[in-house]
């Protein structure tokens, strides 16, 4: 009794004394936790990268034009003398279009999110789920043709006459419909995927309470997932801002103040695609707006998720 | 007591009829609820998960007012049986339920009973507690707020509380999150949540075993108290528990299939809590309550 090796203390009888080694290598776990934080440092690099080279043309865009006359114009000319910078209607018509697409995608997506997680049989899940995430996977061109040959000549032919004129050839509408299609896959995949992961007895809980499946779904279970859905939502716009093939094969290159959605308009995403595949030589100031238009849609896309994180923090109910 | 020849003959559930007694004769003598007081019973019941048949043909009626546990050992079906009493088992897709299980004569698997209209009157407390992710207030305001319960809010949420001796804990607190609430506190909000709606069957799956021996003693109690108002159904491990609280017992077991080698659930054996723990008639039931259960 009363061994005075404290560390051999715990030992039984005839076992020989385990000591600590003092060199612990594990050089391998080393090794692992390197090349993790070379992945992590990669995408911060990438960012960065686009960030400056963005940048750096803006400058001199920016000493050009004023970054007043920039945001806040509402006349774009960039190759009419003399040239008009105001970016406002390429603004409006990138969230025109965007937002066309949302009125279309988030409660469709919402809705096969709800139906997929709290009503399919898991055998229907299991084959619906898939199938959807191959529908996002659709190439843009493809849903950009789908947009001009079908939908446009569809919504003319379908226009009610007390709406007024019926869609131009190229047109916000189309444009936007097509890409509401293609973020509905975004927005009810991963929706499904956060509302899965509510807790089984948040639901059990108020079922048995004697909660019908809707109001659990729309009770509990979607306000435990919001921060997931939130974000499927937050991906879904930056997708549908970021998006150039559909609004440039749908929704024309006309600059055009207006969310009137038979109009033709011009996104911010369309110009950069035309303008950067059309001959204009570097260092002018016509190349250089290529770069102010992307800066802003990049910043754009940064203030969006930066104020949907707000969000989010402020209103999700945190499970444990 | 009874003779020991004629307690060891007694089939362990169901015994032939001799006819000459009153239904409440034979019921008192098997140690059944008074058929006049029976609130629900299962009438044939079996359990199926896709093809594995997971308790088959329980026969058990629950007195009114009065505490029945379940026990058994693990896997023998006894959280299958009680989600059956408020058809939870709908929520699981691969269930199917063959049987009868009648709440007031009415069998509640029947074509045109809704199944939210039986969980509004056959109440849940899981195993787990499961609050919302919601403050106090709103996880007790939650129930009466969708079945459309009138009168001052307020007052049910307080008088819930009140009932299971959480009101002096948290009332200084309504708003907070439930989940900054102690473990045997969530269990007992989660007892105060069902209440709330005011059901009249409360089934309770281990409500204490994931809470200290205080909380326990607590919950004990309140269950005690609730059966004034309230049938309880509960389902345990815990054997002083259900020997403390109980009426009456039903002892569940699970015996391998000859040909599958499935484990499929059946009772064994139900009588008054006092002669399940004394005076057992089943040897299973015995080596069971007596801890040489393999
Ligand atoms: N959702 C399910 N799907 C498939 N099988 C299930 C499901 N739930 C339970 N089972 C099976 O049914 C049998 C009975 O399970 P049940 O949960 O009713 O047992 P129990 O007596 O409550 O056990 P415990 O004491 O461990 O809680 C077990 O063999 C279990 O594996
Ligand atoms: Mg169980």
């Amino acid at each position: 009794m009363g061994s005075p090796d404290v560390v051999s203390s715990g030992r039984l009888a005839g076992e020989p004394a385990r000591r600590l080694s003092a060199a612990s290598p594990r050089h391998g776990e080393k090794v692992i936790r390197g090349l993790l934080i070379l992945c992590a440092a990669l995408s911060i690099a990438t960012t960065t990268g686009i960030m400056i080279s963005l940048v750096g043309p803006s400058i001199g865009f920016f000493r050009e034009v004023s970054a007043i006359d920039f945001l806040f114009g509402t006349e774009w000319s960039p190759v009419i003398q003399p040239p008009s910078f105001g970016v406002l209607p390429l603004v409006v018509g990138t969230l025109s279009v965007t937002l066309w697409g949302l009125i279309f995608a988030v409660p469709i997506g919402l809705a096969a999110a709800i139906y997929l997680s709290e009503y399919a049989h898991p055998r229907v899940r299991s084959i619906l789920k898939p199938t959807l995430e191959v529908l996002a996977g659709i190439p843009t061109v493809a849903l950009g043709f789908f947009a001009f040959s079908f939908v446009t000549p569809l919504l003319q032919d379908l226009w009610p006459g007390f709406l007024g004129d019926g869609p131009n050839i190229f047109n916000a509408l189309s444009a936007g419909l097509v890409i509401g299609l293609m973020i509905v896959p975004i927005i009810a995949s991963i929706s499904e995927d956060a509302m899965s992961a509510v807790p089984a007895g948040l639901r059990e809980g108020a079922a048995a309470l004697g909660a019908s499946r809707m109001r659990v779904a729309l009770r509990v279970v979607f306000p435990a997932a919001l921060s997931g859905i939130v974000a499927s939502i937050v991906l879904g716009i930056s997708r549908a801002i970021g998006e150039t093939m559909i609004v440039l094969m749908a929704a024309g290159a006309t600059p055009n103040m207006t969310f009137n959605p038979v109009e033709s308009i011009l996104a911010m995403t369309a110009f950069i695609g035309v303008t950067a595949t059309g001959d204009i030589a570097t260092g002018t100031i016509e190349y250089d707006t290529i770069f102010a238009v992307g800066l802003l849609l990049f910043v754009m896309t940064l203030v969006m998720n930066l104020i949907s994180i707000r969000l989010v923090r402020k209103y999700r109910e945190v499970y444990e | 007591m009874e003779p020991a020849s004629t307690t060891s003959t007694r089939a362990p559930v169901i015994e032939p009829l001799t006819g000459v007694e009153t239904a409440a004769e034979r019921a008192r003598h098997r140690g059944l609820p008074d058929p006049a007081d029976v609130v629900m019973e299962c009438l044939g019941l079996n359990v199926f998960y896709g093809s594995f048949h997971a308790v088959h043909d329980v026969n058990l009626s629950f007195g009114r007012n009065e505490i029945t546990a379940l026990i058994g050992p693990s896997g023998c079906g006894k959280s299958t049986v009680l989600r059956c009493l408020n058809r939870m088992n709908d929520l699981i897709p691969s269930a199917r339920v063959e049987g009868e299980v009648t709440y007031d004569g009415i069998d509640i698997y029947g074509r045109a009973v809704d199944p939210i209209e039986v969980r509004r009157r056959i109440g849940m407390v899981f195993q787990k507690p499961n609050p919302f992710p919601k403050s106090i207030y709103d996880n007790i305001a939650y129930g009466p707020k969708i079945i459309g319960m009138d009168g001052d809010m307020d007052h049910i949420v307080e008088r819930a509380l009140r009932v299971t001796a959480l009101w002096d804990e948290v009332k200084d607190r309504l708003d907070d999150n439930a989940y900054g609430l102690s473990g045997g506190q969530q269990q007992r909000l989660c007892i105060a949540r069902c209440i709330a709606v005011s059901p009249d069957v409360i089934l309770m799956d281990e409500p204490c075993s994931a809470l200290d021996p205080v909380s326990t003693s607590r919950i004990e109690d309140l269950m005690v108290e609730l059966k004034e108002r309230y049938s309880i159904v509960i389902v345990t491990h815990n054997m002083q528990q259900a020997a403390r609280v109980s009426d009456r017992t039903a002892f569940f077991t699970a015996s391998p299939d000859e040909t599958t080698g499935n484990r499929t659930g059946m009772l064994v054996e139900y009588d008054k809590t006092a002669r399940i723990f004394t005076n057992p008639v089943d040897k299973r039931t015995e080596d069971y309550i007596s801890g040489r259960f393999g």
